[in-house]
């Protein structure tokens, strides 16, 4: 059951109690995984709807960020005579941290919001109030299929959106210098080992739950009003990309202690 | 304000189980009380209307009943059970027995008809028999006289074709207890007149107990077995719509003064 705001806090009470809230909304999250019935047939279609259907968004921002990068890298490689470098350059810094991050944010900025509005809007057309007074677990339907899809969707988006950066740059790289796919593919995976690619897979396991959590929590806590169907899907956006800088900086801490000491 | 007892019960219902027993109920949000002292018996089979001006703390009574609400003082029990006792699987357990028709419906704007009336079906009932979905489907639908509207969105329908598909998905658990908040609300004088024809007929259909929360005084006088009126927080008068009519109290006047 969705708590029931009944009295107004302010200040330090009220950033305590919003802690507080989002403690119970995840141990809620997570008995839910376990008890009752999986909704696998909600969760297949919040894998299409969120997966899929950024697909094109996420394939376009990556294409183009791997040409830039390609573009603004050049001139400063040339100058010390290491333009042959260009394709391992670009996949480090791609699949290290670039992909992910910037995969995680369109996700934050297309998914979270989106999630975070149609919650809210059926808090505020009291969907999830027929629900609950049903004997459903609105719970199980709408929150753990979504956080669950996100968790999925943006390790997958992140590893397509990679590949399409490096297209991207080797598009941008065949502009200027002229060096076949064979050779560029070759220098692109030879340059990333394991200790590479497994963080960054990792981080955006932990992006996606956080994209997910975020937008579930604050469209399913909206409060009832139009008005909080915008709040809701904006603040979702605006916590569910700090998240994604915080989760960031820790991961890049642990990488660093456990993979280049 | 004095209160007004027309009668304390209706005849045709005294002999039968009390349902929903409140006494003493009260609830407030902030510093608002909004319930004070509320006193009410509803036995089975009975259809009761409160009538009440708006920001009366009408719904919070229903709320209080299907648990969304938490009361502050008093006693609220259905079926003998004190609901602010329950824990999580007896909530579940008594919402599974009671319906509660939202003022705008609360479909499921993703789904269609069908899949709104199949969710409480496989969700709540846990049914797996298709067939028997598809009977239970046909029989709420043929009921609210809706039964080719089956595979529209909600987007699709009319505000009074959403308040029956609401009905009927209400009605598909087969509850003991229907909670209606202002049926009516937003509809024309023929919709609302049907709604609440709809109403009394399913109510004798299903058998069951209902509270009717309006504004709207001929869905009143169509469904009321019984009328409780609220002001500031408790129920001043109660009685049958006729006797509560003929009432000289002035509040009561006040609701009745457009009816002939």
């Amino acid at each position: 059951m969705a708590a029931v705001q009944e009295q107004e806090l302010t200040g330090w009470r009220k950033w305590f109690a919003g802690i507080g809230d989002q403690c119970v909304f995840f141990t809620s999250f997570l008995r839910n995984i376990f008890t009752g019935g999986f909704e696998w047939s909600e969760f297949v279609r919040q894998c299409y709807e969120i997966g899929y259907r950024s697909m094109m968004l996420v394939g376009i921002t990556s294409f183009i960020m791997g040409a830039v990068l390609i573009l603004q890298l050049r001139p400063s490689l040339v100058s010390f005579g290491e333009e042959s470098m260009l394709p391992t350059t670009l996949s480090v810094s791609l699949i290290r941290e670039i992909g992910p991050v910037i995969t995680a944010l369109i996700c934050s900025g297309k998914i979270a919001s989106s999630i975070g509005a149609e919650l809210g809007s059926m808090k505020v057309t009291e969907q999830i109030d027929a629900m609950e007074v049903s004997g459903a677990n609105p719970l199980q339907y709408l929150v753990v299929t979504r956080i669950l899809a996100v968790t999925c969707m943006v390790p997958l988006l992140t590893i397509i959106g990679d590949v399409i950066g490096l297209i991207g740059g080797f598009i941008a790289l065949n502009i200027t210098d002229s060096i076949s796919y064979v050779l560029y593919f070759h220098k692109c995976v030879a340059a990333i080992d394991f200790s590479d690619f497994l963080p960054a897979f990792v981080k955006t396991i932990f992006f996606g739950f956080a994209i997910g959590f975020v937008g579930c929590y604050k469209g399913y806590n909206s409060n009832k009003g139009t008005e909080s169907v915008g709040i809701a899907a904006n603040s979702a956006v605006v916590t569910a990309s700090l998240w994604v800088f915080v989760i960031d900086a820790i991961a890049v801490q642990i990488t660093s202690i456990l993979f280049y000491k | 304000m004095e209160a007004v007892k027309e009668h304390k019960a209706p005849a045709k219902s005294t002999k039968k189980e009390v349902v929903i027993a409140i006494k003493g109920l009260k609830k407030s949000f902030g510093k608002k009380e909004v319930l004070k002292d509320i006193n009410l018996e509803v036995h089975a089979g009975e259809n009761v209307v409160v009538l009440g001006k708006s920001g009366q703390g009408k719904s919070v009574t229903i709320q209080c009943i299907v648990g969304m609400l938490v009361p502050d003082g008093g006693s609220l029990k259905v079926f003998g059970d004190e609901v602010a006792d329950m824990n999580a699987e007896e909530l579940k357990h008594l919402r599974m027995k009671i319906g509660f028709l939202f003022q705008s419906g609360a479909l499921y704007d993703s789904m269609t008809v069908r899949e709104n009336l199949e969710f409480p079906l496989t969700r709540v009932l846990k049914l797996k028999d298709e067939h028997e979905i598809q009977e239970r489907i046909n029989e709420v639908l043929e009921g609210v006289g809706l039964l080719d509207a089956v595979d529209k969105l909600p987007s699709d329908l009319s505000g009074g074709m959403r308040k029956r598909i609401g009905l009927a998905r209400t009605l598909i658990i087969k509850p003991e207890i229907m909670l209606y908040d202002e049926p009516t609300t937003g509809l024309d004088p023929i919709t609302s007149r049907e709604i609440s024809e709809l109403i009394l007929s399913m109510q004798k259909k299903y058998k069951t107990t209902s509270i009717i929360i309006t504004h709207d005084m001929e869905c009143a006088r169509i469904t009321a077995d019984r009328v409780v009126i609220m002001n500031d927080g408790k129920y001043i008068a109660e009685g049958t719509f006729e006797t509560l009519h003929k009432s000289q109290d002035q509040i009561v006047k006040e609701f009745f003064k457009d009816i002939s």
